[in-house]
């Protein structure tokens, strides 16, 4: 074809192209951005989290053609767990419309919360991120369901106490937080320290600097020193696997080895190998491939080769946590579109939309969900619920249920998170909350 | 205060000798495989005065290749020998496609294009093992499992054989090394090499051929640092970042001392468990990190060169 030829085709196309109307009616799109972290140090939690996001998000697509007839665009951004990558994600994605963002970092939460009233646009941080944003009068755009770090704290202080046989027998206990040296590993702090002034406990702190994730020697030697009679491990990434194969190098009793939410990954304990049996971590949801979400989404994403992840390990325990992440987020779509009768929301109805989530044992039973979550309820004030967690249990080759449902300490921990929050209002000079709560929530 | 910076610790030492001796352990065996890692970057530097930036993704590309091939169904030893023959091809490739049109380039132009590898090679990991941990094959290698207790001092120090392992591998490696450098023909042309591009080439040294060598050699190491590393951790991207605590080895040890990557390793390693340990808990504990670069910068005050660093004196 000739150059010239090849030029008055492209001119008719273009022609042609500004002739042809538009469909009528676009189908009805919302953008959900997933802030992800597939590479670096901490790759190997953020990948099943990232897979189980996307997975679920993708099965409402598949199934049900989305949410309420809207279509979700979902796009990754990848941010290495890294402050200032997620940052950029924010405002790379902030003008596509985002009805709601995920930070999947405590790092970045704290950025992007002063920026989240100013934009518009609501933050989730799915049990991660500043405790204190479970105060919905001080941080409306905040969420942070279904438990704060205060609230799993107090669940460990509660299950600890059990083990040792009533709250009084906790004093003159030596109780151990090795954490990561950083904001999310440094968030119970404040929480255990009045715990341990209330219940004469001693608190003792290793922290863990992040370029030490993978050598632990010297705080395992120091928990050693100490006789620290239990450890809860706020850890993340390759902190946790090394934790626990230096809990079994030490022949530290594994059972009093406790791990946040987060420090329960099924490579964080098969770290630890044979020592590994007994590693136990609090837990939000269910685990395994049993549950008739799971079924769904192998059937319409995983089966299609719409995901990403392996077969063989779809229902790890960091998998499902990306699942209900985004049932989360879907929930809130969908009630702000019962709010407002809008197919394709705004992240302002989201916003109301969570206030108003109220995802009840019926609600997950239609979800396919029974059994796999405790029902969630989120308020105007209270953007958190402080909802039921349970202990899980590592078998030495799946994590198990170590313990029933139990109920943070609320009592103890809600006027601590709202003077926290009020404190916060305070130094950063934060503004009133001008948007009106829904007669619902 | 003084009490506690100045007797309290010590007092810690006499109590608890049994304590002090695990500490000091412990201490040696992350010297010795922070003197790994130190080495790949010693050895390149040696060779072209460029400080490799890739030398830690090195570490985790290595280990990963071998898991990875493990994965797939290769036994363990043949896994090992082609995970040396991928490096050697690394070695290949860096040399032609990034060192060869830098020749005679100004040295921070080099360390640039280290840059450039390494997020290469991040990007090449994991596009092809993915970013989730792995196991490494430790058992597998008949590398030893378990601990020796010994009680002595009051008390009992535990020794895992894993890390006596590293410690004779490391040990055996530095040796090869130095027989490498000092006895070879191609160990003496690396140093001429390392003097001078231009004087070695006029003698008839092959810069290419000596290029390939060096990197390689610098792979293998990585492969080592990643087996022992990766046997006490997992093998992830997270073991990059190992790779920073070779900065104060180096700079404690001297950019081009093989001698001194060891002797600085374990001084760092010994010196920040220790400092860790006994004083660490006076400022809320996590100072190793900082420690080390402490350590070091303390004794360039009387070293700038470093322990076993040249002095490089230049005619202005």
């Amino acid at each position: 074809m000739s150059m010239r030829k090849f030029a008055l085709g492209a001119a008719a196309a273009a022609a042609l192209g500004t002739l042809v109307p538009a469909p009528a009616v676009a189908q009805d799109t919302i953008y959900v951005p997933l802030l992800s972290y597939r590479t670096g140090p901490f790759g190997g939690s953020g990948v099943p989290i990232a897979d189980g996001m996307h997975d679920y998000l993708r099965m409402l697509n598949e199934r049900d053609g989305g949410i309420g007839g809207a279509r979700l665009v979902i796009e990754e951004c990848e941010t290495g767990y890294d402050t200032k990558k997620g940052v950029e994600c924010y405002e790379a994605i902030k003008g596509k419309n985002p009805v709601v963002v995920n930070p999947y970092s405590t790092g970045i939460t704290l950025q992007l919360i002063p920026k989240a009233h100013v934009d518009k646009i609501p933050i989730l941080s799915m049990a991660y991120g500043l405790s204190a944003a479970a105060v919905g009068d001080t941080f409306p755009w905040i969420f942070n369901p279904p438990a704060t770090y205060w609230d799993g704290a107090s669940v460990f202080i509660r299950h600890v106490a059990e083990r040792e046989g009533g709250f009084d027998k906790l004093k003159g206990k030596k109780i151990g937080l090795l954490h990561l040296d950083a904001p999310f590993g440094k968030e119970p702090i404040p929480l255990l320290e009045t715990f341990a002034r209330e219940y004469g406990f001693e608190l003792k702190l290793y922290p863990v600097p992040a370029d030490k994730m993978q050598d632990q020697a010297s705080q395992w030697l120091a928990i050693r020193r100490d006789r620290t009679d239990w450890i809860y491990n706020q850890g993340w990434g390759a902190m946790n696997p090394t934790a626990v194969k230096e809990a079994a190098k030490n022949n530290y009793p594994m059972d009093k080895l406790v791990g946040v939410w987060w420090a329960g990954g099924d490579d964080d304990a098969r770290g630890g190998e044979a020592g590994g049996k007994g590693y136990k971590s609090l837990n939000f949801h269910g685990v395994g491939a049993d549950f008739p979400v799971i079924r769904d989404i192998q059937r319409h994403v995983v089966d299609k080769g719409l995901s990403r992840f392996p077969k063989d390990k779809i229902g790890e325990n960091l998998y499902n946590r990306g699942v209900y992440n985004s049932m989360l987020i879907a929930e809130a779509i969908r009630t702000a579109q019962q709010l407002t009768g809008k197919k394709a929301v705004t992240g302002e109805d989201v916003r109301r939309g969570f206030e108003n989530l109220d995802i009840t044992e019926a609600r997950l039973k239609e979800m396919g969900m029974e059994g796999f979550a405790a029902p969630v309820r989120i308020t105007c004030g209270d953007h958190n619920g402080h909802h039921k967690v349970y202990v899980a249990q590592w078998d030495g080759q799946k994590w198990t249920r170590g313990s029933d449902w139990m109920s943070p300490m609320s009592d103890k921990v809600r006027p601590l998170l709202e003077a926290a929050a009020k404190d916060f209002a305070e130094k950063n000079n934060w503004p009133k909350r001008s948007e009106a709560c829904d007669k619902r929530s | 205060m003084l009490y506690n910076v100045f007797v309290d610790p010590f007092v810690q030492m006499a109590d608890m000798p049994d304590l002090l001796v695990q500490v000091l352990w412990e201490g040696t065996v992350a010297g010795v495989l922070y003197a790994l890692i130190a080495l790949g970057f010693v050895l390149i530097f040696k060779a072209s005065g460029v400080f490799n930036f890739a030398q830690g993704i090195m570490v985790v590309f290595a280990a990963l290749t071998l898991v990875g091939l493990h994965e797939n169904g290769v036994p363990a030893l043949l896994a090992l020998v082609l995970t040396v023959g991928v490096m050697y091809a690394l070695a290949w490739s860096i040399e032609r496609v990034v060192l060869r049109p830098l020749v005679n380039q100004p040295d921070i132009i080099l360390f640039m294009a280290t840059f450039g590898i390494t997020y290469l090679i991040i990007g090449l990991g994991e596009f092809i093992f993915g970013g989730r941990p792995k196991a490494m094959i430790t058992s597998e290698l008949f590398l030893p499992r378990g601990a020796i207790d010994v009680q002595m001092l009051g008390g009992r120090v535990t020794f895992q054989k894993l890390d006596i392992a590293a410690a004779v591998i490391a040990g055996l490696m530095v040796a090869a090394l130095a027989v490498f450098f000092q006895r070879t023909r191609i160990g003496r042309a690396l140093r001429a090499v390392a003097d001078s591009h231009k004087a070695a080439l006029s003698v008839g040294i092959s810069l290419n051929q000596i290029w390939v060598v060096v990197w390689f050699t610098a792979g293998l190491v990585a492969l080592v640092t990643g087996i022992m590393w990766g046997a006490r951790s997992d093998v992830s991207f997270g073991l990059q970042i190992i790779a920073l605590k070779a900065l104060p080895v180096l700079i404690l040890g001297g950019f081009t001392s093989v001698p001194g990557a060891i002797v600085g390793g374990l001084i760092i390693g010994v010196g920040e468990k220790v400092g860790e340990f006994y004083w660490g808990p006076l400022v809320g504990s996590g100072i190793e990190s900082w420690l080390a670069y402490l350590i070091a910068l303390a004794f360039l005050l009387f070293r700038p060169q470093g322990l076993f660093g040249d002095k490089i004196i230049e005619r202005i």
